[in-house]
């Protein structure tokens, strides 16, 4: 086997403040490998976010830090890196996509403007051979009528669009991997359904691997050839898409297979499983699992000692970290 | 139906006028609801789905009168509402609440939860004291929020608590119709369960009508008796919901369901992507106003906009074809 294009291992990221330190991400540890896509998935406060910011070096300075763990791209370890060796990364080999695309594109400049200085900074291109690229990668994302729309700004596009010329410009360097931190998540169903579209036959055509960050499993199921399950700042499972959803073995993930509305036809809508209680606040030091204050499977162990992953019997991809596995799966 | 209706809409319109300039003068003219006819009976749950800019949440606050309509009739409880004055709207207000999506917007940050849930009960109910604040922690416990809420406030809650919170208040007088705009859009899938369980344990316990908003059709296939479909200003299909989801007539319907990821790896299905984006309903195209992304589309959809028609018992659709 050929080392992952992407190795997180035990990535501890925290963010200190005034009234104490908040363990966001805690003790991460997964894998990409070229040409993969891999899914994160997990609710508000997970720590997914702030696991692709750490990767790339852009949490809020300061505030967040990455206190432990490497994170391996390409065999250099980027925690180890200065500001401008990342630079050359960041943007280049790893290009990024996220949610609100209007609060990443520069307003006052050219939407051909700003996708042609990626270009020319990283591959030292002329300014007519970074134009030119742009204008091939507006007519990629199919922009309709790319030469001209080049000098158009931000606000004169709408938001699909906006989401499609930032791919665009996170592809124009041909990056290996590609980080996408809920890259439809602001948009329509019909227009999200367009840009996921995109992104998979970009993804064929370049060969670039995909690290989609979500809170949407219907997303995942459809895009993603792996998946990462996050709670509270750790990995709780881990699988290929298609174990996960057939054969979901932590009770979290369970419980959230369980709570999305999808109505039955002809059934009178039942109610929705749902997971009690509330995601623990990461101001305080998690003794044991996270989720056993909500887990119906939760015993006194459980409480007390953080659960390793295992491996679920039969399907050697697939891992999860709870003391109750076999109980789980055999229920 | 319409004997049973509680609340019925007849050809409401909404058209916001858009002001430049120094003068402010018109320049133009939004659609944003456009002829939108339905009614909703005692005890159902009729479902608004649409995307961004379709008019659906501007139909909710046209019928809570939070917005005065162009024209068109809003009939409440049999009496026509649209031009009732601020006072005489008032009364009716106790039996037509709102519940919005975003519940830390729409409560008051200064007041204690206790003090939230009261206001209405103040302000409508005449209660003593003593019934007050029965009534109130009574309320709270309803939507599963313990006695210790009552002196919390908003910023102390969690968003599926603050949820919680606003149906409480819209609870407060015992409404017979709750708008429910977006009430779980902001919330992460285990709190949806959670609050769309409890919205529905309370429609069977009081008997409550809803208006339900929602762009999510996975929601709104769980929580729909019905389902009106809109489109830049009209509703371009409504339908029970089984006979929606298992034969729509709209290709527009057909879109966003196939559009809709399911949480199922292995399902395979033809999919319908649509080119293009929605048009702006400044300048809604001529015709039907889907045909600039309809793969269907003819020559006849371009120049006249197809009427409602009948495609089987409760189910009408506003296409021209045949599909």
């Amino acid at each position: 086997m050929t080392a992952p294009l992407l190795e997180v291992e035990d990535l501890k990221t925290h963010f200190f403040n005034e009234d104490g330190v908040t363990r966001a991400v805690d003790g991460l540890s997964f894998s990409v490998a070229a040409q993969e896509t891999v899914g994160i998935v997990g609710e508000s406060g997970c720590g997914k976010t702030v696991t692709a910011l750490s990767i790339l070096h852009l949490l809020p300075p300061r505030l967040g830090r990455i206190v432990g763990g490497r994170i391996l791209f390409e065999g250099t370890d980027l925690t180890r890196l200065g500001e401008r060796q990342l630079r050359q990364v960041r943007g280049n080999r790893i290009g990024m996509i996220f949610q609100e695309p209007m609060t990443s594109l520069n307003p006052v400049l050219s939407i051909g403007h700003q996708i042609a200085e990626a270009v020319r900074i990283h591959k030292g291109a002329s300014a007519a051979a970074a134009r030119a690229r742009a204008q091939e990668m507006l007519e990629l994302v199919r922009i309709p009528d790319a030469g001209r729309r080049l000098d158009d700004y931000p606000h004169q596009f709408s938001g699909g669009m906006r989401q499609r010329v930032m791919i665009a410009m996170a592809l124009a360097c041909d990056p290996k991997m590609l980080i996408a931190d809920e890259p439809t998540t602001a948009l329509d169903v019909t227009i999200q359904a367009q840009v996921l579209k995109l992104m998979l036959e970009l993804k064929a055509k370049t060969g670039a691997a995909i690290v989609l960050i979500t809170h949407d499993l219907g997303v995942v199921a459809e895009t993603c050839q792996r998946v990462v399950v996050m709670y509270a700042g750790r990995k709780v499972e881990e699988a290929p898409v298609k174990q996960l959803f057939a054969r979901p073995a932590h009770p979290y993930t369970r419980g959230l297979l369980a709570s999305i509305a999808r109505g039955k036809a002809g059934a009178r809508a039942k109610r929705l499983r749902e997971i009690p209680g509330m995601v623990p606040s990461l101001r305080e030091p998690i003794h044991g699992c996270a989720f056993a204050p909500r887990c119906a499977f939760a015993l006194e162990a459980c409480r007390l000692e953080q659960p390793g992953l295992a491996p679920v019997a039969g399907e050697p991809e697939h891992q999860a970290a709870c003391l109750r596995l076999p109980a789980v799966l055999a229920s | 139906m319409t004997a049973a209706a509680i609340l019925e809409v007849k050809n409401l319109k909404k058209h916001f006028q858009v002001r430049r300039g120094l003068l402010q003068r018109a320049i133009a003219e939004i659609k944003a609801v456009d002829g939108v006819s339905f009614s909703l009976a005692a005890g159902e749950t009729l479902c608004l789905v649409g995307e961004s800019g379709c008019g659906k949440s501007t139909v909710g606050r046209l019928i809570l009168r939070l917005l005065d309509a162009t024209s068109g009739d809003i009939v409440f409880q049999g009496e026509n509402i649209t031009a009732l004055s601020r006072e005489a709207m008032r009364g009716k207000r106790q039996a037509l609440q709102i519940v919005f999506q975003d519940p830390y917007a729409s409560l008051n940050p200064r007041l204690t939860a206790g003090t939230i849930v009261a206001e209405p009960v103040e302000n409508f109910a005449g209660l003593g004291r003593r019934e007050r604040e029965e009534r109130v922690r009574e309320l709270l416990a309803r939507v599963g929020l313990g006695a210790d809420a009552l002196h919390k406030y908003p910023f102390e809650f969690s968003g599926g608590q603050r949820q919680r919170l606003g149906i409480a208040r819209a609870l407060a007088l015992s409404p017979s119709v709750i708008v429910a705009d977006e009430p779980v859009s902001a919330l992460d899938v285990s709190v949806q369960a959670q609050v769309l369980n409890l919205m529905m344990d309370l429609q069977a316990e009081l008997g409550l009508a809803y208006l339900f908003i929602s762009h999510d059709l996975g929601v709104v296939e769980h929580m729909a008796d019905r389902v009106a479909v809109m489109y830049l200003g009209r509703i371009v299909e409504i339908a029970e919901k089984e006979q929606l989801f298992a034969s729509p007539r709209h290709p527009y319907t057909r879109a966003l369901i196939s559009a809709a990821p399911l949480p199922d790896p292995s399902a395979s299905r033809e999919r319908l992507v649509l080119e293009g984006d929605v048009p702006s309903p400044m300048t809604p195209p001529s015709g039907c106003h889907f045909h600039t992304r309809c793969p269907f589309a003819v020559a006849r959809c371009r120049s006249e906009y197809p009427a409602l028609r009948s495609g089987g018992l409760q189910h009408q659709f506003a296409c021209h074809l045949d599909l």
